[in-house]
């Protein structure tokens, strides 16, 4: 007999712990169940080196749901920042770097410039507005005939509408296009608009001139995080101190994590969920089963496609998921040096992507399962504000290298050597003496990605962000409001609405539909 | 001064419709054509002697057939004759039909992949219900979503009566299809790359997009709406070229009363008081009219042709930032005889109709890229046509016209105007691409036309050489075509109208817009409309 | 011609193939009449299509199968895949059994109907009017299964009608007369295989023969040699047509849309509106379309196929169907005059809540006479059983007549 209550949550990743930590608050009697020897999935915090660690895939907080924080209490559970309001620097081979903060622009840029930055974060903020009251809702299901439905898709319109005639004319244009044309549109510096450029197609398998590329760069500016759209921040001992904050918290409502608990399949009777099976053959049963993992992961593996109807299975195997980022850590000697960098900036994000173009060269490899041999980066030295990540006086640097294809000709086992080498080169343009300073160094494909972090193609997203594939599409049509086909099976990661990047609001929705049921 | 009515600049397929359906309602109407011939894009051409050329748009088959019937074209001479297949030609020496006939057509696919052969069946229904909902918006005016006014309302609520008719999964396929690449919607379709190469090319011709690019599967709707006698996405030649058109629309114009002045190029579009009161010639001659409608692309009627006083800044940057792209170029040639594709020997149904030198979703994005970079592809994907041996008026017999639209080619080369020698660098580049697959075809050449997107717009006055007035991506569809408030065929001026490609629904020798632009200036002053709702579908 | 040209680089040339029958097609069409069936040549009638009507249902004829789609389903997982697959329990078609099925879309939507024949344990062919194996391949993900076409591979014949037990036995194929109906069998037969299955598409006694086209010839003569005296003829399709409407079997494309071809999605239909309810078998945990069926059935269906005995000896050809108080009910989609029921008779589909047993209605009838169009509200009513179906057919072992 399955007790009712009972629910296992597959995946301790922060939305899996998020999901946890809701239902267990309302009540319901919920496991975790993760694979590796740790909570959290993509955010957390490990040793790559003796005594350096690293956040290990993402790697800076801009999304959390403040909500979450709140209701979770989750600085009261130990999570503290070393730093928020982290500028970005567009770091130019030439020493002229400019530094971004919101709408501000120090460095060597033409006036009309400035003015339009103003312009363009108005506007992009405003817009990612309307992408950011969509997170804590479940996506509304298209001609269903229910008013709930109806109800979603009236509040979308009317976000839409009320963003004022011209605002709205200016959304419904640039909405399903690409950030190329809008930053062409806007602004002359190169410079400036490869680093705005950067944030549209950083974790996506897209360059700037392709379309949805403006959606992309809307969403990463769509957190409900309290703060200005787009802030940056560092959570006080890596990305895994989120996780660990967030299962201290579940804890406290009675959830159970059980972490080095893999599960190996999904258990069915009849035609409803019935628990989990785990690698060690140990079976948990409940009605309610929660996948933190990707959405192929869990249908197609865990699930098996044999248990869907064929339809949704092929939908699913169609679910777009190729991982493009590639994770870089050094541990470092001591600080680089980047000349024309002021010390004191160091510890900001510094980002490599000189103009447009040499980011759309860079994706042109990736369309041919390539590496980029100019790859883009978004680097940070997080040991700058958080010394419990190195020992004193040394650092830790950690970046985000694009393009790399998860599917590689050739494979990754032979290509990551020349990788690594192109990558160190490139940061070697901007910081002479990078190399000698590396004591160590990590780089992790997105083959390593997916192994490490169980994510289907490495993709951090856990399937690719894009207009065909979010909201009531994402994943895929049937299993868009966090339930799916099989009774008693939901999903609550990166793979359903409204996506990747460390916000919670997946795992949050999810409670609510299961609650609701 | 003369005063009009009306008066339509441009005398291109679209303005010609238009022109005509205002002529039709009782309007004394003149139209104003810089070119000494009609026709615009749409045009035939004796640019070596005995040899008629359609060298500009060379296919036709969007033609509305509302319009076609009810402007009489069939009694002013033209006649679209349709053509039985086309094939995509391979660098390997395979090639892949398509066939009029079922059985032969599936064999042919089923030949390279059983299962794509069957996966087709879907594909085609799945365009199919894309394109019948596209339909019903082609003679329909585009509703703005901002308004309130009842109209709109009721427009709107038309769409979303249509959409819903569509059914749950048919919506998420609608809003999945108008944002994928025509790379990933073919892949969830079939797995043989010829034929995804051969149904990719569709996506992105006349596009400054790649076979990878968000928004390409829509465009492949483009291809596939037209119809020849009901027969969606057939294709057919008008008979005498393309010219035939816009001479059996003219007809029909002249016919109910216009006058149509050549050689007239438009100085400037008078405005007084927010209104327009006529055109100036270049030539010096002045006409007075309350309504004037351009044919002209967007960027052409307002940046070249109107007193940037007249207009807004925050209207004069929208204008400046439309896109329109120069992404295509045209050869045409007068050959000595029909050039041998050893690929094709024997198979004489399918050299009649386009053929397409492509065999991978990969070298057709190569070939954006090259368009990127700022240069012309270096490995072209190229689409020919020899309506000379369906059309026995285009050359003397034996003799064969040869037309080849070639993708990509960039309006500037590495952001500089083109010189001559780059134009005959590509030329070159094209003609040793089909030498590739039709060896001995150099020698055949007797006379060839290169065309860049300079000489598009210098000669038919598209902007940056785009074939379509403006880029086919969902910034510019629908209520956003050709920009966002202005989707209606009104100018910013009173008594100022739209009725290019620039507007809804957008390219090809289709007249809609031309015909949506008539309806809207005979509501505005409330004459009786002359232009036919679109044929029902259910 | 052989079926492997059709994979030629210059198979254009062909339009339409020969049938590994042909050469005795071609002696018994005396009109000289060729139809089109997928890739082959195919005879609408040989002779006259009346008399091959009465020869199945009086003696027995001889129908040309081979262009029927034909896969071969093999693995460690070819049950599940099947059961999965279609919508009823495959475990119930034992080795050497035969059983009709429909598959569906996730929506409960009817892609296609057709035969599973459980050739030898773990391995099927299933049969099918249009082509599957791009759903066949989709379905197949996750299942360790082989899934291939085999329609060249395999020619086919249907020899219908009372004595067609006889002939087979005649033949040589020692216990025919123990097959029960739905079984098969293999037997040697001229230096090969030939696979018997007591299955028809006539409603009345009848086999279907199997065999490898290199054969085809041999088996059409060997045949015809041994029904010389029991009447035997060869069937075209236009008879073949008038035998399945009397039986009651469904045309797909006529009878129903299906859902892989169907542009207008409501058009297609489910197997409760095709009157198919006793194929859909809930218990099996997971099938496809199995959600959508269960909402269905709960919700009530849409449509419902009927079968209509329709008063007067006029064809009810695609008329409409109306209710009694000449509202629309629906629309014919299969009718003839039934020489053997001596009545019109039709199957319709009709709008919830027409169709229960015995409901009377009105169907609109064009016809003409001395090229006079005329028309006439004909009184009908909806029947359960079909038109024809004697004893004969259940029988093990038949009568030799």
């Amino acid at each position: 007999m399955i007790e009712r209550r009972n629910v296992v949550i597959i995946g301790g990743g922060h939305n899996g712990l998020v999901c946890a930590a809701y239902l267990a608050k309302a009540g319901r009697k919920v496991t975790v169940v993760e694979a590796a020897n740790r909570v959290g999935g993509a955010a957390i915090t490990r040793e790559f080196a003796p005594d350096f660690r690293v956040s290990a895939c993402a790697h800076l907080l801009n999304l959390l749901d403040q909500g979450i924080c709140k209701e979770l209490a989750l600085e009261k559970h130990g999570l503290a920042m070393a730093k928020t309001g982290l500028k970005t620097i567009a770091l130019s081979p030439d020493g002229q770097h400019l530094a971004l903060s919101g709408e501000q622009v120090d460095g060597k840029v033409p006036d009309q410039d400035r003015v339009a930055l103003k312009e363009f974060r108005r506007f992009m903020d405003k817009f990612a507005g309307v992408i950011a009251r969509l997170h804590n809702r479940v996506p509304p299901r298209l001609a269903s005939g229910q008013t709930r439905d109806l109800v979603g898709l009236g509040k979308l319109a009317l976000d839409i509408r009320m963003l004022g005639r011209e605002d709205m004319r200016e959304f419904l244009r640039i909405a399903g296009i690409n950030i190329y044309d809008i930053l062409q549109e806007n602004f002359t510096s190169d410079l400036l608009k490869g680093a705005l450029g950067l944030d549209a197609v950083l974790g996506t398998f897209s360059g700037p001139r392709s379309n949805n590329s403006v959606f992309t760069a809307l969403h990463r500016l769509s957190g409900n995080t309290g703060q200005s759209p787009g802030t940056l921040s560092l959570p006080r001992g890596g990305m895994g101190s989120v996780s660990q904050a967030l299962a201290a918290a579940a804890r406290q409502h009675g959830a159970e994590i059980r972490t080095s608990s893999p599960v190996a399949r999904i258990l069915m009777e009849n035609d409803k969920v019935a628990g989990v099976q785990l690698a060690s053959g140990e079976q948990l049963m409940a009605a309610t089963v929660v996948s933190n993992a990707d959405p192929r992961t869990t249908f197609l593996g865990l699930l098996g496609a044999r248990n869907l109807e064929a339809g949704f299975a092929q939908k699913v195997h169609h679910f777009r998921v190729h991982g493009n980022a590639a994770k870089l850590h050094l541990a470092l000697s001591g600080l680089p040096e980047f000349p024309g960098l002021q010390n004191d900036l160091l510890g900001e994000r510094l980002v490599i992507a000189p103009s447009l173009d040499y980011v759309e060269r860079a994706f042109n490899h990736a369309k041919y399962s390539e590496f980029s041999q100019q790859p883009v980066m978004e680097i940070i030295i997080p040991s700058v504000f958080d010394q419990t990540l190195a020992p004193e006086g040394q650092h830790v640097l950690s970046a985000i290298v694009q393009y790399a294809p998860r599917e590689l000709k050739g494979g990754w086992a032979a290509g990551k050597a020349a990788f690594t080498d192109s990558v160190l080169t490139v940061l070697e343009q901007y910081s002479p003496d990078i190399r000698s300073k590396a004591v160590m160094a990590e780089l992790l494909t997105p083959e390593d990605l997916e192994k490490e972090f169980r994510m289907s193609g490495g993709h951090w997203h856990h399937g690719e962000l894009s207009m065909d594939q979010f909201l009531m599409v994402r994943p895929v049509p049937g299993a868009a409001q966090y339930a799916t086909p099989v009774d008693g099976l939901y999903l609550c990661g990166a793979g359903s609405h409204p996506g990747g990047g460390v916000m919670g609001s997946a795992g949050r929705n999810a409670a609510r539909v299961i609650l609701a049921s | 001064m003369k005063k009009y009515a009306a008066i339509v600049i441009g005398a291109g397929h679209n303005g010609i419709t238009n022109a005509a359906y205002l002529a039709k309602a009782g309007l004394n109407v003149l139209m104003v054509e810089k070119s000494p011939w009609i026709g615009g894009a749409s045009v035939s051409q004796e640019l070596y002697k005995g040899w008629m050329y359609s060298n500009c748009s060379y296919v036709c088959s969007l033609l509305r057939p509302e319009i076609y019937r009810s402007l009489n074209l069939a009694k002013y001479g033209l006649q679209v004759v349709p053509y039985g297949g086309s094939v995509t030609l391979a660098q390997n020496g395979d090639i892949l039909g398509s066939y009029v006939d079922d059985d032969v057509a599936r064999r042919e696919i089923a030949r390279h992949s059983q299962r794509d052969a069957d996966a087709t069946v879907r594909f085609h229904r799945d365009i199919m219900r894309q394109c019948r909902f596209i339909r019903q918006y082609l003679l329909r005016t585009a509703p703005d979503p901002t308004s309130f006014r009842l109209r709109d309302l009721k427009e709107l609520l038309h769409l979303g009566k249509a959409a819903s008719r569509l059914g749950e999964n048919g919506l998420y396929d609608l809003m999945r299809f108008y944002t994928m690449s025509i790379k990933d919607y073919l892949d969830e379709y079939f797995e043989h790359p010829l034929i995804k190469a051969a149904r990719a090319g569709s996506g992105i011709i006349g596009s400054a997009m790649g076979v990878m690019s968000p928004g390409t599967a829509y465009v492949l709707l483009h291809h596939a709406m037209g119809e020849v006698d009901g027969n969606m996405g057939a294709w057919g030649f008008a008979r005498g070229g393309m010219g035939a058109v816009a001479k059996a629309m003219n007809d029909c114009f002249t016919d109910h009363g216009g006058e149509t002045l050549c050689g007239s190029g438009v100085e400037r579009i008078m405005v007084k008081n927010g209104r327009v009161t006529g055109v100036a010639l270049e030539n010096g001659n002045e006409y007075l009219a309350n309504v004037v409608v351009s044919n002209m692309t967007f960027p052409r009627t307002f940046l070249e042709c109107m007193d940037e006083k007249d207009l807004s800044p925050a209207f004069l940057k929208k204008v400046r930032n439309f896109k329109i792209r120069g992404s295509s170029g045209k050869l045409n040639f007068a050959l000595d005889g029909l050039p041998d594709f050893p690929a094709l020997r024997g198979n004489h149904e399918l050299i009649k109709g386009d053929m397409h030198l492509i065999d991978s979703i990969e070298r057709l994005e190569r070939a954006y890229d090259d368009w990127k970079s700022g240069i012309w592809s270096q490995d072209p994907y190229v689409d020919m046509l020899i309506p000379s041996l369906t059309d026995p008026t285009m050359t003397p017999p034996g003799k064969h016209f040869m037309s080849v639209f070639v993708q990509y080619v960039p309006p500037k080369v590495h952001g500089k105007d083109w010189t001559d020698a780059q134009r005959d660098q590509f030329g070159q580049t094209v003609i040793n691409q089909i030498e590739n697959y039709a060896p001995g075809f150099k020698k055949l050449i007797l006379h060839a036309e290169v065309r860049t997107p300079r000489e598009l717009e210098n000669e038919v006055g598209l902007t940056e050489g785009n074939i379509f007035q403006g880029e086919l991506t969902m910034d510019q569809l629908l209520f956003n075509r050709p920009i966002p408030g202005y989707a209606q065929y009104r100018g910013p001026a009173r008594g100022l109208y739209m009725c290019g490609s620039s507007t809804h629904p957008g390219g090809g020798v289709m007249a809609a817009p031309g015909a949506n632009a008539a309806r809207e200036i005979l509501l505005d002053l409330g004459k009786p409309n002359t232009v036919p709702e679109g044929w029902l579908d259910d | 011609m052989k079926a492997n040209d059709m994979t030629a680089r210059d198979h254009y040339h062909t339009h339409v193939y020969p049938s590994p029958f042909h050469a005795g097609q071609e002696k018994a069409n005396k009109l000289k009449v060729w139809s089109r069936w997928a890739d082959y040549l195919s005879v609408p009638a040989y002779y006259d299509a009346s008399l091959e009507y009465f020869a199945a249902r009086n003696s027995c004829a001889v129908f040309d199968l081979t262009p029927m789609i034909k896969h071969r389903v093999s693995g460690p997982d070819a049950l599940a895949y099947l059961n999965r697959l279609v919508t009823r329990d495959v475990a119930r078609i034992k080795p050497g059994r035969v059983g009709y099925a429909v598959w569906c879309t996730d929506e409960g939507q009817v892609i296609d109907d057709g035969t599973i024949f459980h050739l030898t344990e773990g391995v099927y062919r299933v049969c099918s009017q249009e082509h599957q194996i791009d759903w066949f391949l989709t379905s197949a993900l996750g299942f360790d299964v082989e899934v291939v076409e085999e329609t060249h591979e395999v020619a086919a014949l249907a020899l219908q009608g009372p004595t067609s037990c006889a002939v087979l036995k005649n033949l040589g194929l020692r216990g025919i007369e123990n097959l029960t109906p739905f079984g098969s069998q293999a037997f040697a037969f001229a230096g090969t295989e030939l696979m018997v299955s007591r299955t028809g598409y006539t409603g009345d006694l009848g086999y279907e023969l199997w065999i490898s086209p290199s054969h085809a010839e041999v088996l059409w003569s060997s045949l015809f040699e041994a029904g010389k005296h029991h009447g035997i003829r060869a069937l075209g399709s236009q008879a073949l047509d008038m035998l399945r409407i009397e039986a009651g079997f469904l045309l797909a494309g006529v009878d129903f849309m299906p859902a892989q071809h169907a542009v207008r999605p409501t058009h297609t239909r489910s197997p409760f509106e095709l009157g198919l309810a006793w194929l859909v078998d809930f218990k099996k945990p997971v099938f496809n379309g199995r959600r959508a069926l269960l909402a269905e059935k709960a919700r009530g269906s849409r449509f419902t196929l009927v079968k209509l005995d329709i008063d007067g000896n006029k064809m009810a050809r695609d008329s409409y169907v109306y209710s009694k108080e000449r509202k629309y009910a629906g629309t014919v989609t299969s009718a003839m005059w039934s020489p053997s029921a001596k009545a019109s008779i039709a199957l319709a589909t009709l709008e919830a809540p027409h169709g229960r047993p015995g409901e009377e209605l009105l169907v609109e009838i064009y016809y003409k006479r001395d090229l006079k169009w005329s028309r006439v509200m004909a009184p009908c009513r909806v029947v359960e059983n079909v038109f024809w179906e004697p004893a004969r057919k259940r029988q093990t072992p038949p009568a030799d007549y």
